[in-house]
């Protein structure tokens, strides 16, 4: 259905554009609601105890690196392993095909902490009854906490995007696969010069929301004692006994973080073009 | 290794931590079903907010939605689970009531429903927007009340644009009350943990949650497909 209400307008020079942009969202109303979230953001900051920031401010620095290192780790390793995983469930061997389906169906079926907890518990204290593991030099790292912290992360993030990249590979328009065959393509080219990039191009726009999601599960390896930013909090609430404030610190904290991330990926996005 | 697996220690009777599984397995459910429906009140509120509501009203959902969908569900459910019980207990202590606790489902379900509803919202929203102007123009035509158009018109017509993404939110759903575990809800997740445990047989429970969980995901998926395909009845598979 058409609709008549809106009219495109054609766009204005960038920086009068933002100007605009700017004075539409400063309604009148949008001032005093701004002003009424300062006035509480300034009671917050009086009326509230803020005494333990400074001293805790060196740790939870750590902790957000911690948990941005989990998080781009995370990403990259996953989205490298939804690759295969797609491809598997596409043009795969019934036998594969099979096996990254039901491997998609499981990590998404069941809760991300549930994995985690199976990993860390589970297969952290099995790993530890073999005297062949403690031997190697791995055995260090498998120690800690945060390799299965990050495996899950890994693992979950590679599950949801697999399924995404699987949408994206059978969504590339079946004239363009052809139109390379026509050209004498062999099936190897075709999917590495066309089927390919274009599955990826296709699958980038919900690369953004997905990440903000990965983002949104990283709290969970606190549970497992890797010393992420939310672990730091939860220190910071068991020493103080305060509950509100080091809570309210890290909604603030995340907000901050989504919304650098989701500008990042808006203008990261806005590098690709998007032809159809 | 796994020949030593003691399945008997699935039985449901006391030496067996079967039956702790299937409570928390049935909590867990019901905290789902609750935060789920909670959720979705709070989402058609929320998507009539945004689109029909006057400029406060449509900022102030904008700020829940963009409040819920930034950060973590675990920190929102600490966050809520605090200033509930606290606005709760000082509630009840002004109204006379002292040493009152709240219940534990019934927080839960809150916690659930209010991350859940920021979500609806934006999803109801779309799907409300996907039906043709016209159908709402002709029942206000007819002299319904704006209750009468939201459940006569605005509803039923929105469902199956509704329907993809509200069964993906029930995923979500089902999946988030494991995030209770952390605040020490008694749910599948922390009954399995605590089996796990107290027996180190970690890979057995976990494993046996995990098709209890897998099981609820997949059965409940087949009954929302059935529940889409009777609500597209008549639509053409375009829109």
């Amino acid at each position: 259905m058409p609709d008549i209400d809106i009219v495109t307008p054609l766009r204005p020079a960038s920086l009068s554009r933002m100007g605009r942009s700017l004075t539409a969202f400063f309604l009148p109303h949008r001032i005093i609601m701004v002003l009424v979230a300062l006035f509480a953001l300034a009671m917050m900051i009086r009326t509230m105890d803020w005494s333990w920031l400074p001293a805790y401010m060196p740790r939870l620095w750590e902790g957000l690196g911690i948990t941005m290192l989990m998080l781009v780790v995370s990403v990259v390793l996953g989205f490298i392993l939804a690759l295969p995983l797609a491809i598997a469930q596409v043009v795969g061997p019934l036998p594969l095909r099979w096996l990254a389906l039901s491997f998609c169906t499981v990590i998404r079926g069941t809760p991300l902490l549930l994995q985690m907890w199976l990993f860390y518990f589970g297969l952290g204290s099995l790993l530890g009854q073999f005297p062949e593991i403690r031997e190697t030099w791995a055995w260090p790292y498998l120690r800690q906490a945060w390799p299965y912290g990050l495996f899950s992360l890994t693992i979950s993030f590679a599950a949801y995007q697999g399924e995404i990249m699987r949408g994206a590979f059978t969504g590339v328009p079946k004239g363009e696969l052809e139109a390379a065959r026509a050209f004498g393509m062999s099936r190897a080219k075709t999917f590495r010069r066309v089927w390919f990039p274009r599955a990826v191009h296709r699958a980038l726009p919900t690369l953004g929301g997905e990440i903000i999601l990965q983002l949104k599960a990283t709290p969970l390896v606190a549970t497992i004692t890797v010393t992420d930013l939310y672990a730091v909090i939860t220190k910071v609430r068991q020493d103080t006994f305060l509950t509100y404030e080091p809570l309210l610190f890290l909604v603030a904290v995340y907000l901050c973080l989504s919304g650098v991330l989701t500008v990042l990926l808006r203008w990261m996005e806005s590098r690709v073009p998007d032809a159809r | 290794m796994f020949d030593a697996i003691d399945l008997s220690l699935l039985a449901l009777d006391a030496p067996g931590w079967g039956g702790a599984l299937l409570k928390g397995f049935l909590r867990s459910v019901e905290l789902a079903v609750g935060g789920y429906a909670l959720g979705i009140v709070i989402g058609i509120c929320g998507a009539l907010a945004k689109l029909n509501g006057g400029r406060v009203i449509r900022d102030l959902a904008e700020v829940y939605t963009m409040i819920i969908r930034a950060v973590p569900e675990l920190v929102l459910m600490l966050l809520f689970y605090y200033v509930g019980t606290d606005l709760a207990n000082r509630g009840m202590q002004a109204l006379g009531y002292s040493g009152f606790d709240i219940d534990g489902l019934t927080a839960g379900i809150l916690v659930i429903g209010l991350v859940q509803g920021g979500y609806a919202t934006e999803v109801l929203r779309g799907a409300i927007k996907a039906i043709p102007r016209g159908q709402i123009e002709a029942a206000q035509a007819f002299g319904m009340s704006p209750f009468k158009v939201l459940t006569r018109v605005t509803l039923p017509a929105m469902t199956p644009h509704a329907l993809p993404g509200m069964a993906n939110l029930w995923m979500i759903a089902t999946k988030d009350t494991a995030l209770l575990a952390v605040i020490g809800f008694s749910e599948l997740t922390l009954a399995t943990r605590q089996a796990a445990a107290a027996t180190r047989e970690y890979f057995l429970f976990f494993f046996a949650a995990g098709a209890l969980y897998l099981t609820l995901t997949l059965v409940s998926n087949a009954g929302l497909r059935w529940f889409e395909k009777r609500a597209r009845r008549g639509l053409t598979a375009a829109s």
